[in-house]
């Protein structure tokens, strides 16, 4: 049997520190927790940085360190730093390194890397091993070099071979979200299906539960299934809010895909064992080649944002002809005034308050007291975004619907009243590459931290 | 006729990753469940998104009274054209349909 406990769904979140000490009480195997994911977009993996303040990931990170201390198991993060790139593995070496001095400790920390150069990656698309899953862009040789970070999705093995090093602490690169929760029972041979299917319900923490913001939960992994407990007071997990994390962020609410196979749960059956805790036993764990996933981000351009605030009701009625309008001599005057730069330059409007949310797919329409007209520049350079942003303020600030009225002013909440976003990034890989061995795509690591 | 999301528990939609959005309808009951799934038309959902219902994946699933939708993201995640990074707010579209 093997006992995992889980903070949380990410460091940054919050855990419940009452419920972390209860399952310290219980006397864990390990204690898991993610801490990224793709979810916020690709500024993160596009800068190798993370989305959560350095202050609440080094608070949450120093209760996880002295939870490790008490329970004398090793803890273990995925996906550090966000987007796991090895920047953002690097800075979170950093927070370790500062907790394990103001606290006394002395460790063994195993920091598995999972930044990819790009030589490598290209290699393996000329040698075939890199395939495309469904919808990918295009990639060549060139769209590879330009990322700013690529990373592999390290699964089991790799979180394995880490804990076979007798490191305090796991510090991951990018991962599964489950293989940071699967990795020991797998390797102390607990059933194969029960291990992805309890990672894969684990991997929110208590978002399977009654109490989704509580955080900390603990699952037991044996030779035929999984039981998973809550532990916060008054949490409780039921078959049905169990078999519905399957749902999650998930496309097939039957299938995952992890390196070297994949988890079928079709013939999954979950028993309330009492009112707090579930048992799930038939998950099925089926071999497959031995690919993991890639992602990669690049820059696709520069972007100046600008935030103007129409409440006039008559400017309100007739505010889509009105954007019309502002957009049409925009983009005249940046034609004529930014030279050869002009085509690159993408000027957009965004009205808030009607469709800015669905755009084109918006089926309702209502009147609005006001309307926040968001305008994007995306150009070649964060100064031509910027320039354009400037040829666009004066029509936002003073555009009147008709020749022959007064010169309206509408509202601007800043100044200046463009605001430079820096580089636009985008996920540029969808694709998975095949490795013989596990451990070729991915760097093993161990350092002592601290003094004692 | 009645819209969607006042018949059931909860509409939701999701990043299923970044090049994927999933749509979960929770019926909350055996007979909601019944009804959401003889009257849902999966071309009509295909429609409120714009794309070819071959490429819309349904899952109806009896146990959790769900029924339940992926299909590519109208927008890859985080490029120009996207408008919302986590793809929560696609849910409306079909909480809002009339069945």
């Amino acid at each position: 049997m093997t006992r995992v406990l889980i903070p949380a769904g990410a460091l940054g979140l919050g855990y419940d520190r009452d419920a972390l000490a209860r399952g310290v009480a219980n006397r864990p195997d390990i204690i898991a927790i993610d801490g990224g994911s793709t979810d916020s977009g690709p500024s993160y993996l596009g800068r190798g940085a993370s989305k959560y303040s350095r202050a609440s990931v080094k608070a949450e990170w120093r209760g996880l360190m002295l939870a490790r201390a008490e329970a004398g198991v090793p803890l273990v993060i995925g996906t550090a730093g966000t987007c796991g790139a090895d920047s953002a593995v690097d800075w979170f070496c950093e927070i370790t390194r500062e907790l394990a001095a103001e606290l006394g400790q002395s460790l063994k920390v195993a920091v598995l890397r999972s930044g990819q150069p790009a030589h490598r990656i290209v290699t393996a698309l000329a040698e075939g091993r890199i395939r495309a899953l469904e919808p990918a862009p295009p990639i060549d040789a060139a769209t590879i070099e330009a990322c700013t970070n690529i990373v592999a999705l390290a699964g089991a093995e790799q979180i394995g071979a880490a804990l076979k090093t007798g490191a305090d602490i796991v510090i991951a690169g990018r991962t599964t979200d489950t293989a940071i929760i699967a990795a020991l029972p797998l390797m102390r041979g607990d059933h194969a299906g029960a291990a992805w299917h309890g990672a894969k319900i684990g991997e929110c923490g208590a978002l399977c539960t009654t109490q989704p913001m509580s955080g900390v939960i603990q699952i037991d992994f044996d030779q035929t299934g999984f039981t998973i407990e809550p532990l916060a007071a008054g949490a409780r997990a039921t078959p049905y809010t169990v078999s519905a994390h399957m749902l999650y962020e998930n496309s097939d609410p039957y299938i995952l895909y992890e390196p070297g196979g994949h988890l079928d749960v079709t013939a999954a059956r979950y028993h309330a064992l009492d009112p707090r805790r579930v048992r799930v036993e038939g998950s099925l764990w089926v071999p497959g080649p031995y690919t993991v996933k890639l992602e990669g981000a690049c820059v696709a351009g520069y972007q100046s944002v600008s935030l103007a605030l129409v409440r006039d009701a008559r400017y309100v009625a007739g505010v889509r002809d009105w954007a019309a309008a502002v957009l049409a001599a925009t983009r005249a005057r940046v034609a004529e005034r930014m030279g050869d730069m002009a085509d690159a330059v993408e000027v957009e409007l965004r009205l808030i308050g009607l469709d800015a949310t669905l755009g084109d797919l918006e089926t309702r329409a209502g009147k609005p007291a006001e309307v926040g007209v968001l305008g994007i520049v995306t150009a070649p350079s964060l100064a031509a975004a910027g320039e354009a942003s400037k040829i666009l303020n004066p029509y936002l600030l003073h555009h009147a619907l008709s020749e022959d009225e007064p010169m309206p002013t509408f509202a601007f909440p800043f100044s200046p009243a463009e605001l430079d976003r820096g580089a636009l990034y985008e996920f540029c890989l969808n694709h998975v590459m095949a490795l013989d061995d596990p451990m070729a795509a991915f760097s093993l690591m161990v350092e002592e931290m601290g003094n004692g | 006729m009645a819209e969607l999301g006042r018949l059931v528990d909860k509409v939701r939609s999701k990043n299923a990753g970044p090049f994927w959005l999933t749509l979960d309808v929770f019926c909350g009951s055996p007979e909601v469940y019944g009804r959401v799934v003889s009257a849902l038309d999966t071309t009509r959902v295909a429609a409120l998104f714009r794309v070819d219902p071959a490429v819309l994946k349904r899952f109806d699933i009896p146990d959790l009274h769900v029924v339940k939708f992926s299909l590519p993201r109208p927008v890859v995640q985080g490029t120009r054209a996207d408008r919302d990074m986590h793809g929560a707010g696609w849910a409306v579209l079909l909480e809002e349909l009339d069945i």
